[in-house]
């Protein structure tokens, strides 16, 4: 167990990150052959000769993993080569069918591009994409005997070849993030985009997103940089960020004690906290890449690119623009609606029917979403408008209704849906700004409360308030306060 | 003379024969033969019997088939599902294929019966049958001697007469020299233009499948039913294939054939170079004008060839690792049970291949070997391409000699030089066959051998290539001045 | 029977250019176990071997673009199209070693992908 670093000490280092994402695509059927592509299932069911390597199968690619590829480096600024090409990167495992992996080593369907993401306080940061490539899944491996799943002690595997052959893309970044914060900030960015362009579901919790992070450190003032180690078997979001928390401080504590890092594969120990040496580089590999003689380059037309292209809409780091910069809404709001496209687009349409985007953030983040988690369905999915909210916002603003009538008004659309200005008027709910019909019930609360009023004329003030109340209850809600307590100061002196 | 493809077709589709009847006389052939010849690894005598019926019945039902009845034997490295697919090796000996390569379907479902599957050096590795691990195949014009590779087991079961056509693959003479070996045709059609689906791979780029035959134009037959685009192999090209079987010319006027400067007959013993010198003059006779062509790069053909071959078979054959199918040899650990399964289900020449190809394309010697080698094959190619520019089609030795004697090439290198002139060919990826073209009687035996000339054409000149053949093939008879040594055992 | 190939194998290059074959670390990468005796008949052939391929070196192939396959095809793929698995029994059917629905291996030993 590494001590933790003061933070004097951690500040004269810098931490220098990257790193390797594995993303399965969303695609009907697996990379290169038509079995489905879905996770789970019992063992060794969705398989066919092509994925389980039989003798004699022949990969053919699926070109709609081919598309989903390019558009995911679109979206990122990435340039498309018009050539590229499958290799195979040979080497011996036992989920892996073939004892190799139709892999894409020198040209890549997509190079360079730039992941821009925002950070939980609103700071903007990016990073540099290398690459995406395109390869194929492997089996998995359940390793019995040890008790405990693990690699070591166990005395058997088992093998289930459904997840082998599953479309994959990495996405390899340059190693431009300088913190864990940054690192979780960056694979967001990344999941949220291709949640946005359906290229994947990425859930880190069915394997769908894999995370290694090459890690080093060097003196803030140092140009060149430091011995680096890959992390590897990270399984959420907040494992990466605490196994590279850990990492930086480990390297910290080597560096200190007069240590050096030595260049090795660990392996992130969720239980422990820790990570430990899995591999050391003289064990590397020498993974003999070539390219595949089963397969046949590709050539990417440009048109092809401009279609994908066009299909390729706001990314969610121009709509966290959008919104924060542009509409002025919170951080946290921002982030909740960009988590959830289909309340975002609800959103967008609120927001364009009206004048006031903050007030539509506020209804549809506070009372639709609160309906929504009550009923479980989803806001999209309503019978409430975005126009009627729209309305709705309008209504506040003109002060016919107030926010606590507007509640009771998003609960009637939600119900019955219908407009807004139609459900206030059918039901009266318009606040009440004519002077007679306030009087009236300002003169009702004055006759029976004689003791506040004297109260007030003798100096204590406190009570013009439960008289504003007084009044509000009497009509229902409906009156509008100002000109109430404006009405009850006139006859009260 | 036994009948042809052709003939047994016309016959079970005119319903003068059934596909039952032909298919009985086969395996009783077979039965008379094999035990001599050694063909066949796995016979499949139920399933020919059934498949026979159905042919019969499809006949009855008024389709006409183009291989209606025809006894067909099928390389032991191609699947037919639910039957044994060994590769020759121990490492697949008792492994069941769970589908059909593409190119057996189609033959299947054009009438063609399965007789079995053949005998071929382990994983198509060789040039004469003798790296199979799992039986010996021999020459029916000489028992004494080896019946060519790797398709042995079928050049030898069409020479034998137990089986009417039979298919090969071939990667750098493969279907070629086994076919001048045991004196009928052997065709190798353009790279990719039959499918590789179900072919047991060895080397990707190079491996074709094409059929063996007595008559060049039952190899066409063959050709025109399995070639063609197949949605499971990516590399299977798109282009439509003109039917050749019915098309093909009987006389050479007009055309220019390639003398290769380079593959100079000169050093060979003079009755073998006599034989060639003998086929180009009847190829003139028949109308043909020879003209000189230079290939100079085609001496590099080998060392290019087997710096790639390898290098892809290493690739291909990591596959066999004792974790779902095949052979397993226990060990403490995976990579132990790795290394003794294969240690114990690979021969000599597989591993040495393997080795070679791990080599050629590891850290530091990648560019230096592997890809130096592919730019040779550019070079060769382009060598191919001009001399095309002087004529239709290029005639040479189909191999380095007649078939030698069982252990006669103890050293790899002597047996890699059998495919001397096939090699550059499959490189370029240029259809070509070997068609019977005279005899010598070897210095070391007693028997005429017979020999094959190579013929090759231009990509996806089918047609051409099977034309010259068969106008060759017609006029010279070369096949039928020889008679097989089992032709006794002929009841 | 002497031939014109093997004369022209005879004029391949001095052998130069290769260095000695770690026959041991070859068969590591290609996982095959090999007795003393063979890495010492393999560490010869394969040496002699590339003696041959050393021919190679006499040509000038700077400019020359490599091949990969002779046929010129691009982009050939298929629609995203499921079809049908095979049977769980046929997939295991062949296996050295099952267990359940799954094929079982020996330990293993060293790091995950």
């Amino acid at each position: 167990m590494t001590a933790v670093a003061s933070p004097e000490i951690r500040a004269k280092y810098q931490a220098v990150i990257g790193l390797e994402c594995h993303v399965e695509l969303k695609t009907a059927t697996k990379m290169f052959c038509g079995c489905v592509n879905e996770f789970g299932g019992e063992p060794n069911t969705h398989v066919c000769p092509v994925c389980l390597g039989m003798p004699g199968a022949l990969p053919v690619p699926n070109k709609k993993a081919i598309e989903l590829v390019i558009k995911a480096g679109l979206a990122f600024g990435a340039e498309i080569p018009n050539y590229s090409k499958f290799d195979r990167k040979n080497y011996f495992y036992p989920d892996m069918p073939k004892d190799y992996q139709i892999s894409q080593y020198d040209m890549p369907l997509t190079q360079g591009g730039v992941v821009r993401f925002w950070l939980p306080d609103g700071t903007r940061g990016e990073c540099r994409l290398t690459r995406i490539h395109l390869e194929e899944d492997t089996g998995k491996s359940t390793h019995a005997g040890s008790g405990d799943g693990r690699i070591a002690g166990s005395e058997y595997s088992l093998v289930d070849f459904n997840r082998a052959g599953v479309p994959l893309m990495e996405c390899v970044s340059e190693p431009d993030i300088r913190s864990a914060e940054e690192a979780v900030a960056y694979l967001d960015a990344l999941k949220r985009t291709f949640v946005e362009l359906a290229v994947s579901d990425v859930k880190m919790e069915e394997g769908s997103l894999r995370c290694d992070a090459n890690v080093s450190i060097r003196p803030v003032d140092a140009q060149t940089l430091g011995t680096k180690t890959e992390i590897k078997n990270m399984n959420s979001f907040k494992s990466v960020q605490r196994a590279i928390e850990s990492e930086i401080s480990r390297q910290i504590g080597v560096l200190e004690s007069g240590g050096r890092i030595v260049q090795e594969t660990r392996g992130w120990d969720e239980a422990a906290g820790t990570t430990h040496v899995m591999r050391s580089k003289e064990e590397a590999h020498d993974y003999r890449y070539f390219p595949d003689p089963d397969l046949t380059p590709l050539e990417i037309a440009a048109g092809d690119i401009e279609h994908l292209r066009a299909e390729v809409r706001e990314l969610p780091f121009e709509r966290f623009e959008r919104y924060a910069d542009g509409f002025g809404l919170s951080v946290a709001q921002a982030s909740q609606l960009i988590d959830n496209p289909s309340l975002a687009e609800y959103f967008d349409r609120v927001a364009s029917a009206s004048s006031d985007p903050q007030a539509g953030a506020n209804h549809v983040l506070g009372e639709l979403s609160r309906l929504a988690n009550e009923t479980g369905i989803a806001v999209a999915d309503s019978k409430v408008r975005p126009k009627a909210i729209a309305e709705l916002i309008e209504l506040v603003a003109a002060k016919t209704i107030n926010s606590k009538i507007a509640k009771d008004v998003i609960t009637r659309l939600w119900a019955e849906g219908g407009s807004a200005k139609e459900i206030v008027a059918k039901e009266g709910l318009a606040q009440v700004s004519d002077p007679s019909t306030i009087e009236a019930f300002v003169d009702e609360v004055l006759g029976s409360n004689e003791k506040i009023v004297a109260d007030i004329r003798g100096g204590k003030d406190k009570g013009l308030q439960f008289l504003v109340g007084q009044v509000m209850k009497a009509s229902r809600g409906k009156a509008n306060p100002k000109l109430v307590e404006e009405l009850l100061r006139k006859k009260i002196v | 003379m036994a009948q042809t493809a052709m003939e047994i077709a016309a016959d079970v589709n005119a319903r003068r024969r059934s596909a039952r009847e032909v298919t009985r006389e086969a395996l009783a052939r077979i039965e008379r033969t094999d035990g001599d010849v050694g063909a066949y690894l796995t016979r499949l005598d139920e399933f020919a019997l059934e498949h026979a019926e159905g042919v019969d019945a499809r006949v009855g039902a008024g389709e006409t088939l183009p291989l209606a009845g025809v006894p067909l034997a099928i390389k032991d490295n191609m699947c037919v599902r639910g039957t044994r697919t060994t590769c020759g090796s121990k490492i697949l000996a008792d492994w069941v294929a769970p589908y059909t390569a593409t190119a057996v379907l189609r033959l299947l479902e054009a009438g063609a019966i399965p007789l079995g599957k053949t005998n071929l050096d382990e994983f198509a590795m060789g040039s004469s049958c003798e790296n199979s691990a799992l039986g010996v195949t021999r020459n029916p014009y000489d028992l004494e001697r080896v019946p060519g590779g790797s398709s042995g087991g079928s050049a030898a079961a069409v020479a034998a007469d137990e089986a009417v056509i039979a298919t090969g693959s071939d990667t750098g003479g493969s279907i070629r020299e086994p076919a001048a070996f045991c004196n009928v045709v052997g065709f190798k059609p353009t790279y990719g233009r039959v499918s590789r689906y179900g072919l047991v791979a060895f080397a990707s780029s190079l491996d074709q499948i094409g059929p063996f035959a007595r008559t060049v134009e039952d190899a066409a037959l063959v050709y025109d039913v399995i070639a063609g685009k197949d949605p499971m192999d990516a590399t299977s090209v798109d282009l439509p294939v003109e039917p050749t079987a019915r098309h093909l010319r009987d006389d050479l006027n007009g055309i220019r054939v390639g003398i290769v400067r380079e593959f100079t007959t000169d050093a060979l013993p003079a009755v073998v170079a006599d034989v060639y010198t003998i086929a180009y003059r009847e190829l003139e006779k028949l109308g043909a004008t020879l003209v000189d062509v230079s290939l100079p790069t085609a001496q590099y053909g080998l060392a290019t060839y087997y710096l790639i071959a390898p290098a892809e078979c290493s690739s291909n054959l990591a596959r066999f690792d004792g974790v779902r199918y095949g052979l397993r040899v226990n060990g403490s650990d995976v990579t132990e049970m790795y290394e003794k399964t294969r240690a114990a289900g690979f021969g000599a020449e597989v591993k040495r291949r393997i080795l070679i190809g791990t080599y050629a394309l590891s850290s530091g010697y990648y560019d230096a070997y592997y890809v130096k080698a592919q730019k040779v094959r550019t070079l060769i190619a382009a060598d191919f391409a001009k001399a095309f520019e002087r004529c239709d089609v290029i005639a040479s030795p189909a191999a380095s000699s007649p078939a030698f004697r069982f252990n006669a090439k103890s050293d790899p290198y002597s047996m890699y030089l059998m495919d001397y002139y096939t090699i550059p060919v499959s490189l370029a990826g240029l259809p070509s066959l070997s068609v019977p073209c005279g005899a010598v009687i070897p210095e070391d035996g007693t028997r005429p051998m017979p020999m094959g000339l190579q013929l090759v054409t231009p990509l996806f000149e089918e047609r051409r290539l099977l034309g010259v053949a068969n106008a060759f093939e017609k006029a010279t008879q070369h096949a039928s001045k020889l008679t097989p040594q089992i032709a006794g055992a002929r009841a | 029977m002497a031939l014109a190939a093997e004369d022209a194998a005879c004029t391949f290059g001095e052998r130069a250019w290769s260095m000695p074959i770690d026959v041991r670390y070859v068969a590591k990468l290609a996982r095959l176990a090999l007795s003393p005796d063979e890495v010492e008949s393999y560490g010869a052939q394969l040496t002699d071997f590339l003696t041959h391929v050393d021919a190679l070196r006499e040509l000038d192939t700077q400019d020359v673009p490599a091949t990969a396959q002779v046929i010129h095809a691009r982009n050939v793929g298929r629609e995203d199209a499921v079809t049908p698995c095979l049977a769980r029994d046929e997939v295991l059917a062949g296996a050295p070693q099952a267990y359940g629905s799954y094929f079982r291996v020996p330990r293993i030993i060293g790091a995950e992908e």
